[in-house]
């Protein structure tokens, strides 16, 4: 039974041994989160959240559906604040400085705070339009500056090959895939630390996705990235960390390559081994 | 800065968003204030059920509004008479048995119908409706409650087919396939189903197509001949609300008691449209509510 | 045939009659005014004052006088329109304040055209003393359309997907910048469809100007907004119930309703051209 249970992780989280997390290395970290509580209304969406990011490390968050972790993400570059009757208590810290103090203006955490989100969003404009709105409103008029940085995000986010002639077509021009990348690209641009991205793939095919997924491999190197993701295996792939939430609380947290294959708790286990969720 | 900056913009706004509050409660402060003299000589219960209105009389002036509002209603119920079957069976026709082709034709014919400026319709009725209503009944002239009755329904009707379609359409497709399943014909589904399943959404487009044509002034005015009396019957002249204010305030003289009592009127007049548009409201919210 | 198929085919049919004859209704007015007012259009008609106690000559002063006074309700009605309408759409929160607002708005949309009429006089002919003239008549007309061209750009604005706003706050963008440079430049052709239908519909309405400004005949046109005018929807009243010569005139008044009803289906098309052809650009 047990041996059975085991094959069956394995399988379900090939490529988790092959990738070498340096615990070692001291990172700096990034962003933490401590005895964080959040409510729409009166219900309490989560619960007492603790939880350190290490700078220029990539955390997965799995969980079933309705499980917290795309109100948890939403909640680093304060998104939910559009919503009515919601409230916060406990801090997120990020280098350091709480997220939620009075004085902190939002709109400077959002500029430092790059989001994806989970269906591609471009604006109906042309695919430079799109990465250069950030630098626009940001006040920055200089055109060579900005069209320098559109092309090196787009060269991050490495689509640039595939539009560098066609820059001035519109951004719905491009395909599912290809879109995405220039959210991330538009993300880009406005020189983010962190990034969130809320299920970048979960519309994309398989090869669109493989694309994604490396480019997350290569943001890591300057990027504090945290993603949310419904499939294990993304997770397994990409996470150096994984965090899995269930019914607003953080079940366990840990590196990746030990969430997937020794978790320490028995839920976690039955998530990943697909008994539920 | 830019935090005060946007609290600026958006307070700015709201104020924008409030000053529609401010004018519906500034028609209906200054229609109360301005018709207030008039009731230090008129007794407000002679105002409302006295049906002689005489303000030019030597002797005694009266001030009766209850054949302006018994003629009001007279013209708004003949024109519901008529607009109402109208109206549904041609929503029920465009939101369930039209083609695409019919539709096409038939949407643009409703949206120019409402278009009409009702000064149109009224001459309308002076040069074509008239005379053939004086012609079918052997009359003088056809200036009369029928004539009003027919340009009302046509002013109304674009009101009653656009808001009963939506009711119509907004009816969930289950209902329809449940029905059609058990066997019914689509014409028994829709008299049997549909029709009563969006028949709040029905009354409350009736009540605004006569919350319209209770308001509406340039059609009664030129078609009914005005006669300041209280009706007698569907083939005389009469006179409502809206054109004894139409008629009347241009020739009186500002601050006379016959002036203020002309917004006692048109006070009268807002209440009722306040209350029929208020019931159509709170009926289609019930409407709504259903068919979620 | 069954019987209840029997039924089907009478009803359909009897709701087939109905619509044609809507549609027939439709058709006898356009087909009676277009007919009957078609010989009086000339160039002379449309350019030249009236003339003999209005029994000849044109209607130019009209024609002007609808014109400013349109003008006017815009300038009232499509910033304020549109400000309250971003106000719900964007800013206002779930609450009795905002459902006093759009309570308001139904209820301003049912308010009768003359009760307008009675406000404009006492507020702007007699406490605000702009005397009976275009400006006048014109803000009351703006008022009156104030309901519509709110919900119009309301609907415009609602178009506009969650994600543009969302997209641009997540880049950092004030609300205000997101508002003004993602979401207003795909909602103002929209929003002005819906308003440019609104005002066609003030251009024909008689019963608000009754009293704040229009006159029966002035023998110069308006040279200033605090001028009275001639407008068409006045004017077509008159020649069909006011004039001393009724029969005689009824040509003139037949011209008046065409030029009146040409009016108000070139501001509609005009309406939806800008629609289709702000939306064109915007796709590119």
């Amino acid at each position: 039974m047990t041996v059975k249970m085991k094959t069956h992780i394995t399988s379900r989280t090939q490529g988790v041994s092959n990738k070498i997390v340096d615990e070692n290395k001291e990172n700096i970290v990034k962003i933490s989160v401590k005895d964080f509580n959040f409510y729409y209304e009166k219900s309490q969406a989560l619960k007492n959240i603790n939880l350190k990011i290490k700078e220029n490390t990539v955390v997965g968050i799995i969980g079933p559906s309705g499980c917290g972790k795309s109100t948890f993400l939403r909640c680093f570059n304060r998104m939910n604040d559009m919503i009515s009757g919601i409230k916060y208590e406990g801090a997120i810290c990020i280098d350091g400085k709480n997220i939620f103090d009075k004085e902190l203006d939002i709109v400077d955490l959002r500029r430092n705070i790059g989001m994806v989100f989970q269906k591609s969003n471009p604006f109906p404009k042309t695919i430079f339009e799109n990465v250069a709105y950030g630098l626009r409103i940001n006040g920055i008029r200089n055109k060579e500056y900005i069209s320098e940085k559109v092309s090196r995000s787009l060269r991050n986010a490495a689509l640039w090959d595939e539009v560098k002639d066609r820059l001035n077509q519109s951004a719905f021009s491009l395909s599912g895939g290809q879109q995405q990348r220039l959210c991330i690209a538009r993300a880009l641009a406005v020189e983010p630390e962190v990034l969130l991205l809320d299920e970048p793939a979960s519309a994309l095919d398989p090869i669109a996705t493989a694309k994604v997924e490396e480019l997350i491999h290569e943001l890591k190197k300057k990027y504090t990235i945290i993603i949310v993701t419904h499939n294990m295996q993304q997770a397994a792939r990409v996470s150096d960390y994984t965090a899995f939430f269930m019914m607003g609380e953080l079940v366990e947290h840990d590196l990746t390559s030990k969430i997937f294959t020794k978790p320490s708790k028995k839920i976690t286990e039955d998530y990943i081994t697909g008994r539920f969720g | 800065m830019c935090r005060i900056k946007e609290r600026l913009i958006h307070g700015l706004f709201f104020l924008n968003g409030f000053f529609v509050v401010i004018i519906l409660l500034g028609i209906f402060s200054l229609l109360v204030f301005t018709s207030i003299p008039a009731f230090k000589e008129i007794n407000i219960i002679e105002f409302l059920f006295s049906a002689v209105w005489n303000p030019d009389a030597y002797v005694k002036h009266s001030y009766g509004i209850l054949a302006m509002i018994v003629s009001t209603f007279m013209v708004t119920v003949g024109a519901l008479v008529i607009a109402f079957p109208l109206g549904i069976a041609t929503a029920a026709y465009l939101s369930d048995v039209a083609g695409q082709r019919t539709r096409e034709i038939a949407k643009p014919v409703v949206e120019i119908l409402a278009g009409i400026p009702s000064v149109v319709i009224g001459f309308l009725g002076i040069v074509m409706v008239g005379p053939l209503i004086a012609k079918i009944f052997h009359l003088h002239n056809g200036l009369n409650a029928v004539n009003g009755s027919v340009l009302l329904a046509v002013m109304a009707l674009p009101t009653i087919i656009s808001i009963s379609e939506d009711a119509l359409n907004s009816v969930p497709v289950s209902y329809e396939e449940a029905s059609l399943a058990l066997g019914a014909t689509p014409w028994q589904t829709i008299v049997r189903v549909k029709i009563p399943a969006a028949v709040s959404g029905i009354i409350a487009a009736c009540m605004l197509g006569m919350g319209r044509a209770i308001g509406e002034t340039m059609t009664v005015l030129m078609a009914t001949g005005c006669a300041p009396a209280m009706p007698e019957s569907f083939l005389g002249p009469v006179r409502t609300m809206t054109s004894t204010i139409a008629i009347e305030l241009g020739e009186v003289p500002y601050n006379t008691t016959h002036y203020y009592a002309l917004f006692g009127v048109g006070l009268v007049l807002f209440i009722i449209t306040f209350l029929v548009n208020m019931t159509a409201d709170i009926v289609l919210h019930k409407h709504e509510k259903i068919v979620k | 045939m069954k019987k209840r198929q029997i039924t089907q085919v009478l009803g359909f049919n009897f709701l087939r009659l109905c619509i044609a004859l809507v549609i027939l209704i439709l058709a006898v007015i356009l087909y009676d005014i277009v007919s009957k007012g078609m010989g009086q259009i000339s160039w002379e008609f449309l350019t030249s004052m009236p003339k003999d106690g209005m029994t000849k000559g044109g209607i130019f002063p009209a024609i002007i006088g609808t014109f400013f006074v349109t003008v006017i309700t815009a300038l009232l009605s499509i910033p304020l329109g549109m400000g309250c309408a971003i106000y719900l759409n964007e800013y206002s929160k779930k609450g009795k304040i905002t459902r006093l607002i759009r309570m308001s708005i139904r209820n301003l949309s049912g308010v009768p055209s003359i009760v307008y009429g009675l406000f404009g006089v006492v507020l702007f002919v007699q406490l605000l003393h702009l005397s009976t003239s275009i400006l006048s008549a014109g803000l009351t007309l703006g008022l009156m359309t104030l309901p519509w061209t709110i919900t119009a750009s309301e609907e415009a604005l609602k178009n506009v997907p969650q994600y543009y706003r969302d997209g641009a706050q997540a880049l950092g963008a004030t609300k205000w910048q997101a508002i003004r440079t993602n979401v207003l430049p795909y909602a103002v052709p929209g929003m002005l469809t819906g308003t440019i239908l609104g005002l066609s519909r003030a251009a024909g309405e008689t019963a608000p100007i009754l009293f704040t400004g229009a006159a029966f005949y002035l023998p110069f046109l308006p040279r200033s907004l605090s001028d009275q005018f001639m407008a068409l929807p006045y004017h077509l009243y008159v020649m069909a119930t006011q004039h001393h010569a009724i029969e005689k005139v009824r040509p003139i008044a037949y011209g008046t309703a065409l030029v009146l009803i040409v009016l108000i289906f070139c501001m509609n098309f005009f309406a939806i051209f800008i629609r289709y052809k702000l939306r064109k650009v915007r796709i590119k």
